[in-house]
């Protein structure tokens, strides 16, 4: 399952994208977008938020 | 709003590189457009707002009353064990200030239109212009419109998660270890022991390799702040939240007013950050101190110089990455090689434990370590020093400790 973003947490600082070796994240000024094809469900994303607005779910 | 089409430089992030950037290009003549994703230049912030004297100084700040919140001439380190440090900074002239970030940022945008540079907001940059490997322009979707602005030079200041330096085949992406998770409220009605000093709590129970940090912005407000290895298994706002929680009693009467998140680069520059036609400056090259994770200061001087390699590559109409890696090479002799050493630092002092951390904090106490000596460690200078002393307090580091004297 490629990365989910909670948008009622997520602060939008951009971190994410910044750690993405694959670049499957862009925010958007006030929305982060997930290219589900684009993501390699490393979990990168996930342990580096700062809020734990993003789950990745392996398998 | 309607703007131009053609200019000589477009600069993609209004914070501090960026209108930096665009004050130096427009002082030389050079038309100047800066695009910025939000609406608002300033906030949110991602950023603990210090900035310390040298930076003011080389930046040619002024510092107005209006930005300028709280002068600091000290800083208190709290051991794990709770163990207080203080040093005075000022003594030996390394003060600074916590900054209304937001406010600055204004101001100098409004420095850089009085001298001949356009702003545009609310403009997401999603690709770039390219012919071949160059880039020749960027691609803005603003108004609900898909437009194409061109320019001789593009200068990516947007940030750590820079998308620019991406889409011009940069390879910005950070490894999950070399970077910080960072979080923080800004708080009013803190007790605030002294406005002037700085605090920064250490120890695996408060933040995981970083720390928590209490920058004052007045007698009672400030930034409250944590940093953690970005690979912690717990969240910064958790561990966050579990400090001020456990420090319930001096936070019982205060409140937020803002929230603040952010990933905060600690390890070396992007690999090469001039390409055909574009120059990352500041955060977007992680050009940021890696032992405190500052950012602002070395943004400013790093957009001076590609003020003046992107100037002289404009009008000599050769903008390829060959004679834009005279900006590469003029800040990596300036800056690179104190940037690696306080990388040094780091990588020894993220290896420290609680129990190690306590013995630096009773070294000092004692008089055996200079609080001075603390503080050059932040400039990648001392740790010779800590080393032979530590390892005389605690001969059990020696093995570990002696390999970082080598390296």
């Amino acid at each position: 399952m490629p990365a989910k973003v909670n948008e009622n947490t997520c602060m939008h600082c951009g971190g994410c994208t910044s750690v993405c070796p694959a670049q499957a994240l862009e925010l958007q000024e006030t929305v982060l977008v997930v290219d589900t094809d684009k993501c390699i469900e490393c979990g990168n994303c996930q342990k580096v938020c700062p809020v734990g607005a993003i789950k990745v779910v392996k398998g | 709003m309607n703007y131009e089409k053609e200019w000589d430089v477009i600069i993609v992030g209004a914070g501090p590189a960026g209108n930096m950037a665009a004050q130096e290009f427009a002082k030389r003549g050079m038309k100047a457009l800066v695009i910025d994703r939000k609406q608002q230049i300033g906030p949110p912030k991602r950023c603990g707002e210090g900035l310390s004297i040298r930076w003011v100084k080389i930046g040619k700040l002024k510092p107005n009353p209006r930005w300028a919140l709280q002068e600091i001439t000290g800083a208190t380190l709290v051991a794990p064990n709770g163990e207080k440090v203080y040093i005075d900074t000022g003594s030996t002239g390394q003060t600074g200030y916590i900054i209304e970030r937001s406010q600055w940022e204004k101001m100098e945008a409004e420095k850089a239109i009085r001298s001949g540079a356009k702003y545009m907001l609310k403009a997401l940059v999603t690709g770039l212009v390219m012919e071949g490997k160059a880039v020749k322009g960027v691609k803005v979707s603003r108004e609900g419109k898909e437009e194409e602005y061109y320019a001789k030079l593009v200068v990516a200041c947007d940030g750590v998660d820079s998308m620019v330096g991406r889409y011009a085949g940069l390879r910005t992406a950070m490894p999950l270890g070399e970077c910080d998770s960072g979080y923080q409220y800004e708080m009013a009605n803190v007790p605030i022991e002294n406005p002037n000093y700085m605090e920064l709590y250490f120890g695996t129970n408060v933040a995981p390799r970083g720390y928590v940090w209490v920058f004052p912005k007045g007698k009672d407000v400030a930034n409250v702040g944590i940093g953690i290895s970005g690979d912690s298994a717990e969240t910064a706002k958790d561990c966050l939240d579990a400090w001020i929680e456990a420090n319930h009693e001096r936070f019982k009467d205060a409140s937020i007013t803002e929230i603040n998140a952010g990933v905060i680069p600690v390890t070396k520059p992007v690999g090469e950050f001039v390409g055909d036609g574009i120059m990352l400056v500041g955060d977007a090259a992680r050009m940021v101190n890696p032992i405190h994770g500052g950012g602002m200061g070395s943004a400013l001087e790093a957009a001076q110089m590609a003020a003046e390699v992107g100037t002289a590559a404009i009008k000599k109409g050769d903008t390829s990455k060959k004679e834009l890696m005279a900006y590469q090479k003029m800040w990596q002799e300036k800056r690179g090689g104190e940037f690696k050493k306080i990388l040094h630092v780091r990588h020894f002092v993220e290896k420290l434990n609680d129990e190690q951390f306590n013995i630096v904090a009773d070294l000092v106490k004692k008089g055996e370590l200079k609080p001075e000596m603390l503080v050059d460690l932040g400039h990648g200078k001392g740790l010779a020093e800590l080393i032979k002393a530590l390892v005389k307090a605690s001969p059990s580091i020696t093995k570990f400790a002696l390999s970082f004297l080598k390296g």
